[in-house]
């Protein structure tokens, strides 16, 4: 309202200030709102087209996870976490795998390792894509949008020859991974990666300098580092207030250590910051891609499972042939692994940041807690800091860019 | 759980030296540096964690609580710190009673201990004193009962809108 009087002279606003009754109104947008994917949803208490207070509202899409995980084996935990977040099934099997290792004590082969990286960086690339581009859409972009989903399609296409599911792959085991990597798998990853780095070309040439987009998201939802701290906010929303925290480097687990990327920040900490990282980061992840390949073609066709008994089930001849074998076989398929009394934490980066498990174990096979720490809840939190007094129309990037996910907020 | 040793770690080491009383047990374990306080002191012990120089655990990162049905104190509630400046972590435990699961809450000292504390009063019916704004977060208020308590039978169903016929 000022914005648009201003120009016409003082005498006229004042006119306006005065006459013109505003009375705060309450909008609801959501649980299932069309421009936010995600369902949540936000009362939002606006003063002309300001928001003056915003309340969110999650838990739409809790369905007990932790209670379900509690009552099964260590084993069938796995495939909830693909149900987390179904941008990135593999980045929370990795991290729930690691934590049940760290109990057992456990190390894994070197080649399951390094196919785990290798999964873990096409599912980050391809929970990046889902963000950036579907941002683009709603802020009424759609090719951008679609550059995006056939990026990610390519990335799904190379994660189903690796795991064999494309959303939900259930891919990552205690002590290992479901299959070895086919053997034509390295051709038909750099011919696609090649497609891939095509898109994010295209992508880029709409979108990074576009005026419409940069408006939009330039200086919108800003959050300070000291806030995100207090807020624990962590992932590219805390990189791009500059701080460069990334658990592959600050605590590195599988074999981040001997790989080569970068971790790109931001200055400011507003949401074409955090666009600028997302996309930093996918080019850093193709190149551990590369990195993971060429490890991979080195050490050539190896176990990809550990030897070590209390996980592993025994090999099918074994187990057609040996009493023993059928015995284990049948306790392993019944029961599953019994993990030492204990309690430990793992975190992991997640594409949205750090996504930690909490495990206690009272020596059974039936964990006795399963606490996933979502990145998606807590970064969600401070959301209402960052929108005060801004514009209704930047709710839609703030959210976009925070990139909550419902399985994974809600659980 | 015993023992009130330092297991080699600075972080514990500075706990026990500036706050004797208030750590009732530690263990390393799996390289995770732990305490378990007595619950009044929680506010004490976060504060000291926070602004005591080289400790400096700028975030809770997380927060939750296990529910150890048949012993007392039943509940314990499980702070995870993390200090981004020196890259350490630390967790901090404190239990409580079944006929008493309330501590103090740490909002105040840190912005995210509010939905997490939220959640584990919603789902394990721990109160947290001093919480601003204590509501159910991930279930709807009419919910009875909290469902992670381990008394809480899986199978057990409240929708909040019947079947349509």
């Amino acid at each position: 309202m000022a914005g648009a009087t201003q120009g016409r002279g003082g005498g006229l606003a004042e006119d306006f200030e005065r006459d013109l009754h505003i009375e705060r109104q309450t909008l609801n947008m959501g649980p299932s709102h069309p421009a936010t994917h995600g369902t949540v949803k936000f009362l939002v208490e606006l003063d002309g087209e300001n928001i003056a207070d915003i309340d969110v509202q999650v838990g739409y899409l809790h369905r007990g996870f932790e209670k379900e995980c509690e009552s099964g084996s260590w084993y069938q935990a796995i495939p909830y976490t693909d149900r987390l977040n179904y941008n990135s099934a593999v980045l929370a099997n990795v991290g729930f795998c690691l934590a049940v290792e760290k109990l057992l004590g456990l190390e894994t082969p070197i080649r399951c390792q390094w196919q785990r990286v290798l999964a873990s960086e096409l599912s980050r690339v391809g929970d990046h894509l889902t963000r950036c581009g579907a941002a683009c859409l709603e802020l009424q972009a759609m090719t951008p949008f679609l550059y995006g989903i056939e990026a990610r399609e390519l990335i799904w296409d190379l994660l189903e020859s690796l795991c064999g599911a494309r959303v939900t792959s259930n891919y990552v085991r205690i002590g290992g991974v479901k299959h070895a990597m086919p053997e034509s798998f390295p051709a038909q990853c750099r011919e696609l990666l090649s497609k891939i780095r095509a898109l994010l070309a295209d992508f880029d040439a709409v979108v990074t300098s576009n005026r419409i987009f940069v408006d939009r998201l330039k200086d919108t939802g800003v959050i300070s580092q000291q806030d995100c701290l207090r807020y624990a906010v962590t992932g590219p929303i805390l990189r791009s207030t500059g701080v460069p925290l990334d658990l592959r480097k600050a605590e590195p687990y599988l074999t981040y250590a001997e790989i080569d990327f970068d971790v790109p920040i931001g200055e400011v900490g507003d949401n074409y910051d955090r666009y600028l990282v997302c996309v930093e980061e996918m080019q850093q992840s193709l190149r551990i891609v590369e990195q993971c390949l060429a490890k991979l073609e080195e050490l050539g066709p190896g176990p990809v499972d550990t030897l070590d008994l209390r996980v592993r089930w025994p090999a099918k001849a074994r187990v057609f042939d040996q009493m023993e074998g059928l015995i284990q076989q049948f306790k392993s398929v019944t029961e599953g692994p019994r993990v030492p009394a204990g309690e430990g934490y793992l975190a992991i980066e997640s594409a949205n940041g750090e996504l930690g498990f909490y495990l206690v174990s009272d020596g059974s096979e039936v964990p006795t807690k399963v606490r996933c720490r979502p990145p998606s809840f807590i970064n969600l939190a401070p959301m209402p800091l960052m929108l005060r007094g801004a514009l209704l129309a930047d709710l839609i990037p703030t959210f976009d860019f925070i990139n909550m996910i419902g399985g994974e907020c809600d659980r | 759980m015993t023992t009130r040793d330092d297991h080699g770690s600075p972080v514990l080491s500075r706990l026990l030296e500036a706050l004797p009383a208030a750590v009732l047990a530690t263990h390393a374990r799996l390289g995770d540096a732990t305490a378990r306080v007595d619950p009044a002191c929680i506010v004490e012990v976060a504060k000291l964690l926070r602004d005591a120089s080289g400790l400096e655990f700028e975030m809770l990162t997380d927060l939750t609580a296990v529910d150890y049905l048949g012993e007392e104190p039943r509940f314990e509630v499980v702070y995870h710190f993390y200090s981004v400046a020196r890259n350490q972590r630390v967790r901090i435990k404190a239990r409580v009673s079944e006929a008493e699961p309330r501590l103090p809450s740490l909002v105040p000292l840190y912005a995210s201990a509010d939905w997490m504390e939220r959640e584990v009063f919603d789902l394990y019916g721990v109160r947290f004193v001093g919480h601003p704004n204590l509501k159910r977060i991930l279930l709807y208020d009419e919910f009875e009962g909290h469902p992670l308590r381990k008394d809480y039978a899986k199978a057990a169903r409240q929708p909040l809108i019947g079947p349509r016929n």
